[in-house]
């Protein structure tokens, strides 16, 4: 962390409640596994089902609640209620572990995530490696998905989602650089001080919000996040027309909504990572970081920016068509990679002439 | 050493939200056992293949074409290990480690070139 930006985080102030070490944990792990659900819960229901049904001119559910805002909840209660089955040629030990292991990637992503000056579960040094090195766990579990069900499908679809999740790992990655560069620090807490710090060229009433400087980078992170997600110009690994359902065609009931809270909560932890690196995350112009207001506006703030994110993945899944797969990975190699290496050079050509 | 101990309490946090994961998929399947029916048929524990029975074993062999892409991926993946440490600290490194690190880039840059060049990233 650079000594600019050290003051600012600690001079945040502490609550007047002083709690031990568990105390603060237990705290932390039960608005964690509030978070992850409602997340998943908002982006489906707002994004996939209102926003997309009234783009094609439906209404979508009306029913479960005024303008059908339980039909998620009530989804999640059927699939509770649904008989549970293996199929008898899978490989039983793994076919169980895998959505728990897709789900273990989503929750760590969040671990680093902060939501104010003092409102994160771990403002771990390596921030932002660490988030990125988690949400490739998830890829583990779709490969052992797909194996374990010991179907042709599956398998397919495992395949597929591993070869284009490993592609597009590296410009994910290599879009994150620039902004460690600029920031000089890994810490997510870091970064948004940078950006709250930052002025446009001496005009600071804004702060500098990275997406500015890094506007490649953001781009770039964008759609392989997208891809991350196998949202639906990248949903070939998961494609129900042709291969049915991809790795999850074996799993019934309430395994498969675990997939599904998996595959939500990871979109809504990448926006709000998108949200912090290149949007300024908890900080709102004008409020102080070193006051209780920003611990109080800071999550409603990164949770609308959060939303604008997530906007644009769901926009583009509703409005593009599919990439065949060797497109796919012909896009990932031939031009985001060498578009995220040269972001890299520019943006430390730039960083020395200016 | 107080630092240390943060540090690792840090990652002490860490293994508790992963075990909070754990915690919650076998809370939730639990809580479905306590209500979901059972009523086993042969014909439900078939393998889905488009409503014809299965043909062949279990866990058929098929052509990895992706096999060159995991051996990309690594080679970049490391590269991404060296290049964060090298950004953190590159403003005071500067022009010097600038070029040395385009070098670097350009120099792996040229796997994929040679890749491209062999005919390995179409599809065949």
């Amino acid at each position: 962390m650079t000594a600019a930006a050290l003051p600012l985080v600690h001079a945040a102030p502490t609550f007047a409640l002083e709690l031990a070490y568990w105390q603060e944990t237990l705290i932390k792990v039960g608005v964690l596994l509030a978070v992850i659900p409602f997340g998943a819960l908002v982006l489906g229901y707002v994004y996939l089902l209102k926003m997309m049904s009234h783009m094609q001119s439906r209404l979508g559910p009306m029913e479960a609640g005024p303008h059908g805002v339980l039909q998620l909840v009530a989804d999640g209660v059927k699939f509770l209620q649904k008989e549970d089955i293996f199929p008898e040629r899978a490989d039983r030990f793994v076919f169980a572990a895998a959505p728990m292991i897709v789900l273990l990637g989503t929750f760590l992503v969040y671990v680093v995530v902060p939501a104010g000056p003092n409102l994160v579960i771990a403002d771990l040094d390596v921030g932002i490696f660490f988030a990125l090195g988690v949400a490739s766990i998830s890829v583990i579990g779709v490969l052992m998905a797909g194996w374990a069900s010991a179907s042709k499908y599956s398998l397919l679809g495992g395949l597929r989602s591993a070869g284009q999740l490993v592609a597009y790992e590296l410009p994910l990655i290599f879009a994150v650089v620039g902004v460690a560069m600029q920031a000089g620090t890994l810490s997510l807490q870091g970064i948004v001080a940078y950006q709250a710090e930052g002025a446009i060229f001496g005009f600071d009433a804004i702060g500098l919000p990275l997406i500015i400087p890094q506007f490649v980078g953001f781009a770039l992170f964008m759609i392989s996040a997208q891809a991350e997600l196998t949202q639906t110009p990248f949903d070939m690994p998961v494609a129900e027309s042709e291969l049915v359902g991809g790795y999850h065609v074996e799993y019934t009931g309430f395994r498969f909504l675990l997939f599904f809270m998996g595959e939500f909560g990871t979109a809504f932890a990448l926006s709000a990572i998108a949200a912090t690196l290149f949007l300024g995350g908890w900080y709102v112009p004008g409020i102080d970081p070193g006051t209780t207001l920003a611990n109080v506006v800071g999550p409603i703030a990164l949770f609308l920016k959060t939303m604008i994110v997530a906007f644009f993945i769901f926009w583009a899944r509703i409005s593009f068509p599919r990439f065949r797969e060797d497109q796919l990975q012909g896009f990932a190699w031939k031009w985001l990679v060498q578009i995220a290496l040269a972001n890299v050079l520019l943006t430390g050509l730039f960083m020395e002439l200016f | 050493m107080p630092e240390y101990s943060e540090f690792l309490r840090a990652y002490l946090t860490v293994a508790v939200v992963g075990g909070a994961a754990f915690a919650l998929v076998m809370v939730t399947l639990g809580l479905g056992r306590l209500i979901r029916p059972r009523r086993p048929q042969p014909q439900k524990y078939i393998n889905y293949e488009s409503g014809v029975d299965p043909v062949g074993g279990a866990f058929p062999q098929s052509q990895i074409r992706y096999y060159v892409f995991a051996l990309l991926f690594l080679l970049f993946d490391i590269e991404a290990v060296f290049i964060f440490p090298w950004a953190v600290e590159f403003a005071t490194l500067g022009m010097y480690g600038l070029v040395t690190m385009a070098i670097f880039v350009i120099v792996l840059d040229l796997a994929i070139v040679y890749a491209w060049r062999k005919g390995v990233l179409r599809w065949v």
